[in-house]
C-alpha cells in the first residue's frame, strides 16, 4: 500500500516524504545530557501512514531522539514540525505512550482515571466527567483488553497490563500519529500481540505509529519503515531497503551477535 | 465549653486548623513528588528572611517580618530549582544544601543583630505561639456575632483563613493539570502543559502556605504537616481525590486533638503546667502516621500481585 502510493505520487519507493506532509519531521536535532551528545544532528522524515520501528543499540539516543522530538528533554539545536508546522500547533493531533518505567506505579490512582487522563483536552482545566467521556474511556480499556481492570489500582496491575493501560490512554487522545517508546518492553506475549494489534489497526486506519523498539528478531513481521540510530542517523526507509545486514552492522557494530541477519533482506 | 473557651481556646484551635491543612493539602503533591521534604527546608530557610526583615524595619510587626520569610522562601525555591536544573543534583540534595546554608545564614546574622530587646529568638522559630493567640474581648459564643470583639480577633486568624482559601483555590482549579503531571511529568510535557510552572508554582504555593502557618504556629508544626497528615492519608486510599481527604482529616485531627492533650493532658496526669500545643500537634500528627502504617488498609504497597 505504501509503496502504491509512492508511485502514484511518482517518486521511487522509499523516497523521501516532503517534510511538509509528514507527521514529524525532524531537521538537525541534537541533544546532550552531558558532554557527549546523546543524539547528534538527527534528520528524521517519518511518513504518513507509515509504522516505523526505531532501533539502535542500547544509548544510542532512540528514546532521547523521541523525548527530544515532543519538547520532553530540551535539545541544543533542531527543527521540529509536524505536518508542516510546528509541533506545539500540532500537539492535539500526537499522542505519546512513555516508558513503563517512567511512573510511579505506586501513584495512588485507578486505571480508568489513567486513560481519562488522555481525555484531557476535551476535559480541559475543570470540565466535568461526563458519561460520554467514561465510555470513551472504557471503549479505549476494551481495544487493549483491559475493560475489566478499570477500578484497579494501576500498581496492582502486571507490566503487560500497565503497558496496555497507557496504550488505551494514548488511544483516548484520538491523535493522528503515536509515538511509543519501547512498547512492547518486558510484557508478556499475549500483551504484545495485543498491542501489535491496535498498532496495526491504526495503521490501518491512516494514523502514523512510531515506536522504539528492542527486538531486531521482529521487525520485519510488525513494522514496515525502520529507522536506524546509534547518536547519529544511520539508515531510514521501508524494512526492504532499510533493514540490511549492512546497515544494522553499521549501527550495532560488533555489538550485534544474535541477530536474524539471515531474514534480513 | 462556654465563654472561657471562646476566649482562650476557640481562636487557637482555629489557627492550628486553618494551618495544619494549609501545610497538608499541597504537601499530599510534594509527597508524591518525591519533595516532601520541601516544607522542612522552607521553614528553616525562612529566619534569615525575618531576621533581615527586622533588620531594616527595627520591629517585629507581622507584615515586614512574613515579607521578609515569604522573600527568603522565593530566594531559597529559585535556588534550589537552579541548583537541581544546573548541577544535576537530586532534590532532596538541593534541598538540604540550600536550607542548612540559608538557616545557618539567619543564625550567624540573629548573633550580630541586636535582638536583646525583641522576642526574637531560635526557639519561637521553632514552636511558635499557638497558646498566645487568645481572644480576649470575647465573652462567649455570641461574641461570634458581635463585630465589636471580632475587631480584637487575633490578626493571625484572619491571615491563616485567607491563606487556607488560597490554598484550597489553587489546589482546585490546578487539580487536574497538578495530577497529571505529578503522574506522568513527560506525558503532561506532551499536552503542552506548562510543567515547570506547575511545579513551580506548587512549591511557592507551599512556601506562601508554610510562611503563613510559621508566623501563626512556628516550624515544627509546618513541618509535620507537610509530610504525616498526607503519608498517613496515602496508608489509607489508593485514590488521591480520597487521599486528599483523609489528609485534611487528620490535620485538622492533629490540630485539635494536639491541643486539648498539650492544655489538659498534663492536668489528667496530675501534672502542673500545660505543655507546648505545637510539639503535642507535631507529635500526635506522626501517632496517626504511626497507627495508619500500622493498620492502614492500603499499607502493602504495589508490586503485589494481581488477583484476577
Amino acid at each position: 500500500m505504501q509503496l502504491e502510493l509512492a508511485r502514484l505520487d511518482g517518486q521511487a519507493p522509499g523516497a523521501a516524504t516532503a517534510p511538509q506532509d509528514s507527521p514529524l519531521a525532524i531537521r538537525g536535532l541534537t541533544v546532550s545530557y552531558g558532554e557527549k551528545p546523546a543524539v547528534f544532528s538527527v534528520d528524521a522524515t517519518f511518513r504518513p501512514g507509515s509504522m516505523t520501528a526505531i532501533i539502535g543499540p542500547n544509548g544510542a539516543g532512540k528514546s532521547t531522539l523521541l523525548k527530544s522530538a515532543l519538547g520532553i528533554v530540551t535539545p541544543l539545536s533542531g527543527q521540529v514540525t509536524s505536518w508542516g508546522r510546528p509541533l506545539n500547533s500540532q500537539r492535539h493531533r500526537i499522542a505519546y505512550v512513555p516508558q513503563r518505567a517512567s511512573v510511579d506505579w505506586d501513584f495512588p490512582t485507578r486505571v480508568l482515571d489513567v486513560v481519562l487522563m488522555g481525555l484531557y483536552r476535551d476535559l480541559g482545566l475543570l470540565g466535568r466527567v461526563r458519561t460520554r467521556h467514561l465510555e470513551k474511556a472504557m471503549s479505549c480499556l476494551s481495544r487493549v483488553g483491559m475493560e475489566g481492570f478499570a477500578d484497579r489500582q494501576i500498581g496492582q496491575l502486571s507490566g503487560g497490563q500497565q503497558q496496555r493501560v497507557f496504550l488505551a490512554r494514548a488511544l483516548a487522545q484520538g491523535a493522528d500519529l503515536y509515538l511509543l517508546d519501547e512498547p512492547l518492553a518486558g510484557v508478556d506475549a499475549a500483551t504484545e500481540k495485543a498491542i501489535i494489534a491496535v498498532l496495526k489497526e491504526l495503521r490501518a486506519s491512516g494514523c502514523t505509529v512510531i515506536a522504539v523498539h528492542h527486538d531486531l528478531a521482529t521487525v520485519t513481521d510488525y513494522f514496515d519503515h525502520v529507522f536506524l540510530i546509534n547518536t547519529t542517523a544511520i539508515a531510514a526507509g521501508p524494512v526492504a531497503e532499510a533493514f540490511t545486514a549492512a546497515n544494522l552492522h553499521r549501527a550495532y557494530g560488533g555489538r550485534l551477535a544474535q541477530t536474524p541477519v539471515g531474514t534480513v533482506a | 465549653m462556654g465563654a472561657e473557651f471562646v476566649s482562650l481556646s476557640l481562636t487557637p484551635m482555629l489557627i492550628g486548623i486553618c494551618a495544619a491543612i494549609a501545610c497538608a493539602l499541597p504537601g499530599n503533591f510534594l509527597l508524591l513528588r518525591g519533595q516532601a521534604l520541601i516544607g522542612d527546608a522552607i521553614s528553616h530557610v525562612v529566619l534569615p528572611g525575618i531576621v533581615l526583615a527586622f533588620l531594616v524595619t527595627g520591629t517585629v510587626a507581622a507584615w515586614p517580618m512574613m515579607l521578609g520569610a515569604g522573600a527568603a522562601a522565593l530566594v531559597a525555591v529559585l535556588l534550589i530549582e537552579a541548583i537541581r536544573r544546573l548541577g544535576r543534583i537530586e532534590p532532596g540534595a538541593a534541598m538540604g544544601v540550600v536550607f542548612t546554608a540559608m538557616f545557618a545564614g539567619g543564625v550567624l546574622l540573629l548573633e550580630q543583630s541586636d535582638t536583646s530587646q525583641v522576642h526574637l529568638d531560635v526557639q519561637h522559630a521553632l514552636y511558635g505561639n499557638l497558646e498566645s493567640l487568645i481572644w480576649l474581648d470575647a465573652t462567649g459564643w455570641s461574641s461570634l456575632t458581635d463585630p465589636e470583639a471580632l475587631r480584637a480577633l487575633p490578626p493571625e486568624l484572619p491571615r491563616i483563613v485567607l491563606t487556607l482559601g488560597f490554598v484550597i483555590l489553587f489546589t482546585a482549579i490546578l487539580w487536574r493539570p497538578l495530577k497529571l503531571s505529578t503522574f506522568d511529568e513527560g506525558f503532561a510535557r506532551t499536552l503542552g502543559l506548562p510543567v515547570r510552572a506547575l511545579s513551580l508554582g506548587l512549591v511557592i504555593v507551599a512556601a506562601i502556605a508554610a510562611v503563613a502557618a510559621f508566623d501563626a504556629v512556628g516550624s515544627i508544626i509546618v513541618i509535620a504537616m507537610f509530610i504525616c497528615p498526607p503519608a498517613a492519608a496515602r496508608l489509607m486510599t489508593d485514590r488521591l481525590e480520597a487521599q486528599i481527604g483523609w489528609s485534611v482529616l487528620f490535620a485538622a485531627m492533629s490540630a485539635v486533638l494536639g491541643y486539648v492533650l498539650a492544655g489538659y493532658g498534663p492536668l489528667w496526669l496530675g501534672g502542673q503546667h500545660a505543655i507546648s500545643a505545637a510539639g503535642m500537634i507535631a507529635t500526635l500528627s506522626g501517632v496517626i502516621l504511626g497507627l495508619a502504617a500500622l493498620f492502614g488498609p492500603h499499607r502493602h504497597r504495589s508490586g503485589a500481585p494481581a488477583d484476577g
